[in-house]
C-alpha cells in the first residue's frame, strides 16, 4: 500500500499543474493514469494542433504543452502509474482507499480528481455479440503478436494503427483488412505499403464494408460484413482486431457517491472540494457556476485544491503564503540556488 | 433562427428552434436533447455528436471540411448520410433540417 499526501487522477495538463502546486508547497503526491502515456486529451487528441490561449504562451501545441509541464515538475521526481484506472475510492477512517485496476492501493487524506471528460479507453465494435469474445479472440490492442501466427486476422479500421498491423501480421497470417470507405486517414506511406501488399495477394482488402455480425459456438469462427450497397459476405476467421482510436468514458467515477450534473462533478470555487471531504475535482471534469473549459481554469483550481489539501495532510501545521522568487523552502524544493 | 428536430433513438421528435451560429450540435446540448454527448466540446475530435441527415437535406447543408469523414470512421455505426453535428452551423437555411441521433455514441 502507497501513502501520500494527495493522489491525483488523470495525467492532463490540469494534473500536471496541481502535482507542480503540491510539491511547492511541501506536499507529496502521486498520479495514476488510464492511458499509457502523459497528456490527457493534449497529447491523444491533439499533439500537433496549436494553443493559443495559455497565458504566456503566445503558440505552443498540445505536445509542447506537455512537455513543458513535464519539465516543470521534474525537479519533483513525481511519480506516474501509468496504464492504470482508479476503479474504487473508499473511505477507511481519516483517510481515502483508492484502488486502481491494476490492484495498487493507495491511503491518503486527499483526492484530486483531474479526469477530463473520463478515462480514454478504446471504441468497440458496435455489433454486440462482439463482447462474447472480447480478449479471447478479438482484441482492441496487441499485447502478444505470436499468437497470430499462421491463423487468419480480420483487421478493421482506416488509420495508422490498423494499416501498421495489417502490414506487420502480413508477413506471417493471413489479413483482411476492412474499412468503411475507401480512404484511410494512416500515413501514406503506409497506405502505399497496403495497397501494394493487396496487389501481391498478402492482404484482402475490403474497403466500404462493416462488420453486421460475429459467429461462432465456443471459438470464434467467421464474421459478417456488409458493404455500402448492401452486398453481404461472409469471412472465416480465427482473430478480430478493431482499431477505432479512443473515446472518453467517465466509468467508474459516476460510483463514488460525488454530486454530479451530467458528466461533471459539482465542486465550490473556494477549495474545489466535491460533497466528500478530502475528494476535489479539478479541470475540465468539475462543474461550478461559469465554469471554462480551458486548460487556464484548469491552472487555477488546480493551485486551490493544492491548498486545500494541506490542511488534511498536515493538521498541526498552517499554510503559509509564499511566493516562488523570494521563497528560501520553496527555492530548496526546486532544487535552485538562493540568492 | 432555424426550426431542427432532432429524432431520438427511441423514435421520439424533438423540434427547437436553434439561433443562426450556434452548431446544430450546441443546439441538442443546450436543450437537453438526449443521445448527444459531445465530449470535446465541438473540437472535432471525439465523433460522440455524431447524427444522420435526412437525405432530402444531406446534400443541402454546407459539405464537410477537411477531417471530419476521419473523425467519422471512429463513430458508432457510421452510415453514408453520417455527420458530425458540431461540425454544422445553423442558419435560416436549415429550418426545417431534421436529424436522427443514433442508438449510441460510443
Ligand atoms: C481538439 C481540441 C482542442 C482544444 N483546444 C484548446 C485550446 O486552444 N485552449 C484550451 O485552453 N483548451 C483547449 N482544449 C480543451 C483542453 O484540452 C482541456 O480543457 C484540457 O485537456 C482539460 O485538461 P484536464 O487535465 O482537466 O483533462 P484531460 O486532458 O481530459 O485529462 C484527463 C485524464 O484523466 C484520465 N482519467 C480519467 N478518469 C480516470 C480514471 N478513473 N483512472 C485513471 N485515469 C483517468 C484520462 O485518461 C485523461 O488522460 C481543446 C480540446 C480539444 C479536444
Ligand atoms: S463534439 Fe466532439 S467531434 Fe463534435
Amino acid at each position: 500500500m502507497i501513502k501520500t499526501d494527495a493522489l491525483i487522477i488523470g495525467a492532463g495538463p490540469t494534473g500536471l499543474f496541481t502535482a507542480h502546486q503540491l510539491k511547492l508547497i511541501g506536499l507529496s503526491c502521486e498520479i495514476v493514469d488510464n492511458l499509457d502515456k502523459i497528456g490527457g486529451q493534449c497529447i491523444e487528441l491533439y499533439p500537433d494542433k496549436p494553443i493559443y490561449d495559455i497565458p504566456a504562451v503566445p503558440e505552443c501545441t498540445g505536445e509542447e504543452l506537455t512537455n513543458n509541464l513535464i519539465d516543470q515538475i521534474k525537479p519533483f521526481n513525481i511519480k506516474f502509474h501509468l496504464g492504470e484506472r482508479v476503479d474504487q475510492v473508499k473511505k477507511e477512517a481519516d483517510n481515502w482507499n483508492v484502488k486502481t485496476s491494476n490492484g495498487t492501493i493507495f491511503q491518503t487524506p486527499n483526492v484530486i480528481i483531474a479526469g477530463g471528460v473520463g478515462s480514454f479507453e478504446p471504441r468497440k465494435f458496435p455489433v454486440k455479440e462482439c463482447e462474447k469474445f472480447e480478449n479471447q479472440s478479438l482484441f482492441y490492442s496487441i499485447k502478444d503478436k505470436k499468437i497470430f501466427e499462421g491463423k487468419t486476422v480480420s483487421i478493421f479500421g482506416g488509420g495508422d494503427s490498423a494499416l501498421d498491423w495489417a502490414v506487420e501480421l502480413s508477413k506471417n497470417s493471413k489479413v483482411n483488412l476492412i474499412h468503411r470507405r475507401d480512404e484511410f486517414r494512416g500515413a501514406q506511406a503506409t497506405v502505399d505499403k497496403v495497397h501494394q501488399l493487396a496487389k501481391e495477394g498478402k492482404i484482402n482488402l475490403l474497403t466500404k464494408y462493416q462488420m453486421t455480425a460475429i459467429k461462432g459456438e465456443n471459438r470464434l469462427e467467421s464474421i459478417d460484413i456488409k458493404s455500402d450497397d448492401k452486398e453481404f459476405k461472409t469471412l472465416k476467421t480465427d482473430y478480430v482486431l478493431g482499431f477505432f482510436g479512443l473515446i472518453m468514458q467517465l466509468g467508474p467515477i459516476a460510483n463514488w457517491g460525488l454530486n454530479m450534473d451530467k458528466k461533471t462533478i459539482e465542486v465550490d470555487t473556494e477549495k474545489f472540494e466535491t460533497n466528500q471531504k478530502g475528494i476535489y475535482a479539478v479541470g475540465d471534469i468539475c462543474s461550478y457556476p461559469g465554469k471554462l473549459k480551458l486548460i487556464l481554469s484548469g491552472f487555477h483550481e488546480g493551485a486551490l485544491a493544492a491548498r486545500a489539501c494541506f490542511k488534511l495532510a498536515r493538521p498541526n501545521e498552517k499554510y503559509r503564503f509564499e511566493f516562488t522568487t523570494s521563497s528560501k523552502t520553496i527555492k530548496e524544493r526546486l532544487g535552485v540556488k538562493s540568492d | 433562427m432555424a426550426k431542427i428536430t432532432y429524432i431520438t433513438d427511441d423514435n421520439k421528435d424533438h423540434t427547437i428552434e436553434v439561433q443562426n451560429g450556434l452548431t446544430v450540435m450546441e443546439g441538442a446540448v443546450q436543450n437537453d436533447i438526449p443521445g448527444i454527448d459531445a465530449d470535446c466540446g465541438g473540437g472535432m475530435a471525439c465523433a460522440t455528436c455524431h447524427v444522420y441527415v435526412k437525405d432530402e437535406w444531406f446534400n443541402k447543408i454546407p459539405k464537410k471540411e477537411d477531417g471530419e469523414e476521419d473523425m467519422l470512421d471512429m463513430a458508432f455505426e457510421p452510415k453514408k448520410n453520417s455527420r458530425l453535428s458540431c461540425q454544422i452551423v445553423v442558419s435560416d437555411e436549415l429550418d426545417g433540417l431534421t436529424v436522427n441521433i443514433p442508438s449510441k455514441q460510443g
